[in-house]
């Protein structure tokens, strides 16, 4: 135990998630130690992000006042719409480079055993932006685990019946990977999900 | 020895660091076994799909003091079926759910491994009502853990003949002379169905259709009863399609 200001930022640190007792001292020290200015840049960068980041109305991505960046820019087409899980998510579909439209984010994924389901989702948020926003295709990007999949099978028997093209993104083999090291499930989702060679 | 080989089923999976998982077993020898599967979460782990939720797997682990390790894993049943389907997923979920919490950790479990594997064969092949698979499971986890329920004759006196009202506190039906009143009278077809659901193979229950009122009230029945007498609330069951 320490003096209380010392005291009281250890305990704040150790409660950021994968921060344990002894790292939080580590930090605590840390911070004790740099320049006042170093310590406050760090102050507010963390009152501001709490003050002026939100979820977008639309999208719910974090945004910088009400809408996002992606559902400001003009250019990017409003019949696609891509659901995530997370916005971490989003940023590592935004990485690839290779989506053009929009997104949603769902605040997390179906999962039976810890009794979340389809209500605890913002899927009626996606279902009223179906209409306004003339989407024309839904592609599924949650996880390729056993919640992301729930998630993604019931979603698209909820949008099929509605008239929107409902894709799921491809799962199968790492780039740069060996067939022989891949599991059964891995391996059996490849083969299923398998396309014509262009020629 | 601290190498041990043993079949089971993944009940479910925890996250572990960056890049393990703390995965749940029910096995036939060891009971319910936690164990740590290092590296699975990346892309390139030999493990990969084989131990999620549902893998019916053939493993090898390291006994360890707290969790064990596994160090092999190979797929006996895929269960593709039933992970492609929504309703079936939920419903197993549930069945999962149960297991796990029933299961003694390193106490022999071959009843009840044999009892889940089949109830998911019996998901994997395509019933016409995953919920009705379900509440068959559940009566029969219940019988299993010594608290079968009396369906065809009274649970205060032991009197033949099936009776029109149950008690979830007490075990199952009464006769006319036992309820107290507060029970409600059931649908006919409830009690038989109950009793069918119980005594049939799930193979039978993976072709039945019972009538909507009948299966409302016994799969009503079915919640309570579990989870009165196993004193836990099941979170996965009120998610299933009815
Ligand atoms: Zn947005
Ligand atoms: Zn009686």
């Amino acid at each position: 135990m320490y003096e209380g200001p010392v005291q009281d930022l250890i305990d704040e640190l150790g409660r950021l998630p994968g921060i344990g007792p002894k790292s939080a001292q580590r930090l605590a020290f840390h911070i004790l130690k740099v320049e006042t200015v170093d310590a406050e840049r760090l102050a507010r960068a963390i009152t501001e992000v709490k003050a002026r980041v939100h979820f977008c109305r639309v999208c719910w991505n974090v945004a910088e006042g009400d809408l996002c960046r992606i559902c400001k820019d003009t250019r990017r087409d409003p019949s696609l719409v891509c659901v995530v899980e997370e916005p971490r998510d989003l940023v590592a579909i935004e990485r690839t480079q290779e989506f053009r439209g929009r997104y949603h984010v769902l605040g997390g994924a179906i999962s039976p055993i810890e009794g979340i389901g389809p209500d605890d989702l913002r899927i009626r948020e996606l279902l009223s932006r179906l209409e306004p926003d003339a989407i024309r295709e839904v592609i599924l990007a949650t996880n390729p685990n056993i919640e992301g999949e729930a998630t993604a099978m019931y979603l698209a028997r909820l949008l099929n019946p509605l008239g929107v093209r409902v894709t799921r993104i491809a799962s199968g083999l790492p780039v740069g990977g060996d067939l022989e090291y891949a599991d059964e499930v891995t391996l059996g989702r490849a083969f299923a999900g398998r396309r014509e060679m262009p020629v | 020895m601290n190498l041990y080989r043993e079949q089971g089923v993944v009940l479910r999976t925890w996250k572990l660091g960056e890049a393990d998982r703390i995965v749940v077993l029910l096995t036939q020898g060891e009971g319910k076994v936690r164990a740590v599967a290092k590296g699975v979460r990346k892309t390139k782990s030999r493990f990969g799909g084989r131990l999620e939720p549902f893998s019916h797997v053939d493993l090898s682990l390291y006994r360890g003091r707290e969790l064990d390790i596994v160090t092999q894993a190979e797929v006996i049943t895929p269960f593709r079926a039933l992970r492609e389907d929504y309703d079936r997923v939920v419903a197993g979920t549930a069945m999962l759910e149960a297991v796990d919490q029933v299961a003694q950790e390193r106490e022999a479990a071959i009843r009840l491994y044999l009892l889940l594997v089949r109830a998911l064969r019996a998901l994997d092949g395509g019933p016409r009502d995953p919920s009705v698979v379900l509440d068959a499971f559940l009566l029969k986890l219940m019988a299993l853990e010594g608290y079968r329920p009396a369906l065809a004759e009274c649970a205060g006196c032991g009197a033949r003949g099936q009776p029109r009202c149950f008690s979830i506190a007490r075990g199952g039906g009464l006769c006319e002379r036992c309820r107290t009143g507060q029970e409600s009278t059931l649908d006919a077809a409830t009690m038989p169905l109950l009793a069918a659901l119980l005594g049939d193979d799930l193979d039978t229950t993976a072709t039945a259709e019972p009538a909507p009122a009948s299966r409302r009230e016994a799969g009503a029945l079915v919640k309570g009863y579990v989870e009165y007498h196993l004193d836990r609330r099941l979170r996965a069951y009120p998610l299933v399609a009815r």
